[in-house]
């Protein structure tokens, strides 16, 4: 019997392990999982959690009820990856060899990247990519009276890039609900050139932040905060004071990563970008929020990923060529308060654009436009996750590899489009 | 392709007068762009980046991050936004010959 063994149950893990129950031989392969922890965390959700749209039970659910029978689900830490002896070493003791190893550890934040960080963490400063960080961060804002509201992002890449600006949107419907808007100094602190890293996005939604009187700080590099002054401090000695802060820290692959010598300086792991194999072992496949390919880390992304990395591995398993590549393909809602959304649809090369979503004409999303019924979608979006999703369904009416229907590509201009 | 006469030599650019071939660099060309930058005389600092820039692009085929050239170049990022400043990673490359850092996704 040979093994395939998924080191993750997230998102991504997830949706291997259903796909590839329904399509190998049962008498040939068999599947083991492994992630440490019980819970799954519908992590969209921490989006909106905290202006309370969202309670802890709805983004929460048993990871085993998402595992297919035929796979075996161990819940344990794994300590290392071997990729000599094609082997895992789990935190009790016990070792699992493999055949083929699918990584989908995914990312996350590690606040003590940045000097003084931890002094005030869930105090005066607070995250939103954990179900800590958002639910304190609730109770922070139900009983916050007003002063000056930063969020901010430290380094590129981090999961979902648009989340930032979106929990910014929503602060100010927030705090307008709330009658607490003319008390709010509020900023979007960024270390990259513009509101978002999409050229074409960053200039729509630029403008919206001066529309919703939102102040932007751009290229700025945190160095450390000084949480006596209430102070976030740039390398280049710029400084932007708070009273709350909400930062998303530094995100980084599982330190398993790291030990097992197999991550960049962000633990993230070389992957080939259209074949999704590691780069540097050939039994060895990588998705999700784990893999350092140039595109979102996103839960649409591995959605695609899954699909074709699923085609690939039985092709791997029959000795045959790759003979499915995957494209970057990524599709996100985007809330931008008082009740709208965007949605953007890109891939490697084509970037954003306006159009109809996902069937031309009919839509009925907006690509690119700010309408309420993309707000729904997005809602929409967290049923679909449990539904479909993670149980490896397709997306109605959605393809795998980006689809140029109904989209306005005659706006891309070169400067848009990366060769 | 565009072409611009840098420090006495006609070199390919883009359009924002980034070198499009590495291999027609010479310190006398890095000089000249970097006093276009503002930056007046290049010290060891600003070699020792450049050197680890080009050292790098060739290994790996892509620009460091201003993280890993920290990690794995040694070079102190706050050295860098001081001597580099507005932009580091922009200026440096420009300097050292190599593309323009992309933004990431
Ligand atoms: C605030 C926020 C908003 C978001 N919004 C969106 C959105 O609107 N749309 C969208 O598409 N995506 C969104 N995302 C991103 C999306 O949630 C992730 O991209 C997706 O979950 C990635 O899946 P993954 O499987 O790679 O990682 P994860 O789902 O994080 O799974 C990784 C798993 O690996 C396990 N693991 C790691 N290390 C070990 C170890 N050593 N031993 C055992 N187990 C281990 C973890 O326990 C975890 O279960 C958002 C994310 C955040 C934080």
């Amino acid at each position: 019997m040979k093994k395939i063994v998924i080191l993750g149950a997230g998102t991504a893990g997830t949706m291997m392990a259903n796909h590839l129950a329904r399509k190998i031989n049962h008498r040939e392969w068999s599947i083991t999982i492994v992630d440490e922890h019980r819970s799954h965390y519908y992590q969209p959700g921490f989006l909106l959690l905290p202006f309370g749209f969202y309670s802890e039970k709805d983004v929460v659910r048993n990871k085993a009820d998402f595992i297919p029978g035929r796979v075996e689900f161990l819940m344990e830490k794994v300590e290392l990856i071997d990729p000599r002896n094609n082997r895992i070493q789990l935190l009790n003791g016990k070792k699992l060899d493999y055949h083929i190893l699918i990584v989908a550890t995914g990312a996350k934040i590690v606040p003590d990247e940045i000097e003084g960080l931890e002094d005030s963490w869930h105090r005066d400063i607070f995250d939103f990519y954990t179900i800590e960080g958002a639910k304190k961060l609730r109770e922070k804002l139900a009983n916050w009276e007003g002063g000056k509201m930063v969020v901010h992002l430290a380094e590129m890449p981090i999961k979902c890039p648009v989340a930032p600006l979106e929990f910014t949107f929503l602060s100010d419907w927030f705090l307008k609900k709330k009658g607490l808007r003319d008390q709010v100094d509020l900023t979007y602190v960024t270390p990259l050139s513009g509101a978002f890293t999409k050229q074409i996005c960053s200039d729509v939604l630029g403008h919206l932040l001066v529309e919703k009187n939102i102040n932007l700080v751009t290229d700025f590099s945190i160095e450390r905060v000084d949480s006596q002054r209430k102070q976030m401090v740039s390398y280049d000695e710029k400084k932007v004071d708070y009273d709350l802060l909400v930062t998303v820290p530094t995100n980084m692959g599982d330190p398993l990563i790291k030990r097992s010598g197999m991550g960049d300086d962000l633990n993230f792991i070389p992957t080939d970008k259209h074949t999704l194999q590691s780069k540097q072992h050939e039994n060895i496949f990588v998705l999700g929020d784990a893999a350092d390919v140039p595109t979102s880390k996103a839960g649409s992304v591995a959605h695609f990923q899954a699909e074709v990395l699923t085609g690939n591995i039985m092709n791997f398993m029959k000795g045959k060529a790759f003979q499915h590549s995957s494209d970057g393909h990524a599709n996100c809602f985007i809330e931008s308060g008082d009740g709208k959304a965007f949605l953007i649809d890109f891939n490697y090369d084509i970037e954003p654009v306006q159009g109809r979503f996902p069937f031309p004409i009919l839509g009925p999303f907006s690509l690119l436009k700010e309408t309420r019924i993309n707000h729904l979608g997005k809602l929409a979006f967290r049923w679909m996750y449990w539904n479909l999703l993670l149980r490896g369904r397709p997306m109605p009416g959605i393809t795998t590899h980006m689809t140029k229907a109904g989209k306005k590509l005659s706006s891309l201009n070169k400067e848009y489009t990366h060769a | 392709m565009p072409k611009k006469e840098i420090a006495g030599v006609s070199v390919d650019v883009n359009e924002e007068d980034y070198l499009t071939d590495s291999s027609q660099w010479n310190r006398e060309i890095a000089i000249a762009i970097a006093k276009g930058e503002g930056i007046a005389i290049l010290n060891d600092f600003h070699w020792q980046v450049i050197d680890f820039l080009q050292k790098d692009f060739e290994e790996k085929g892509t620009l460091p991050t201003i993280r890993r050239m920290n990690k794995a170049g040694g070079i102190s990022t706050k050295e860098l936004y001081e001597y580099f400043p507005d932009g580091p990673l922009k200026k440096a490359s420009k300097i050292a010959g190599l593309p323009k850092p992309q933004s990431c996704v």
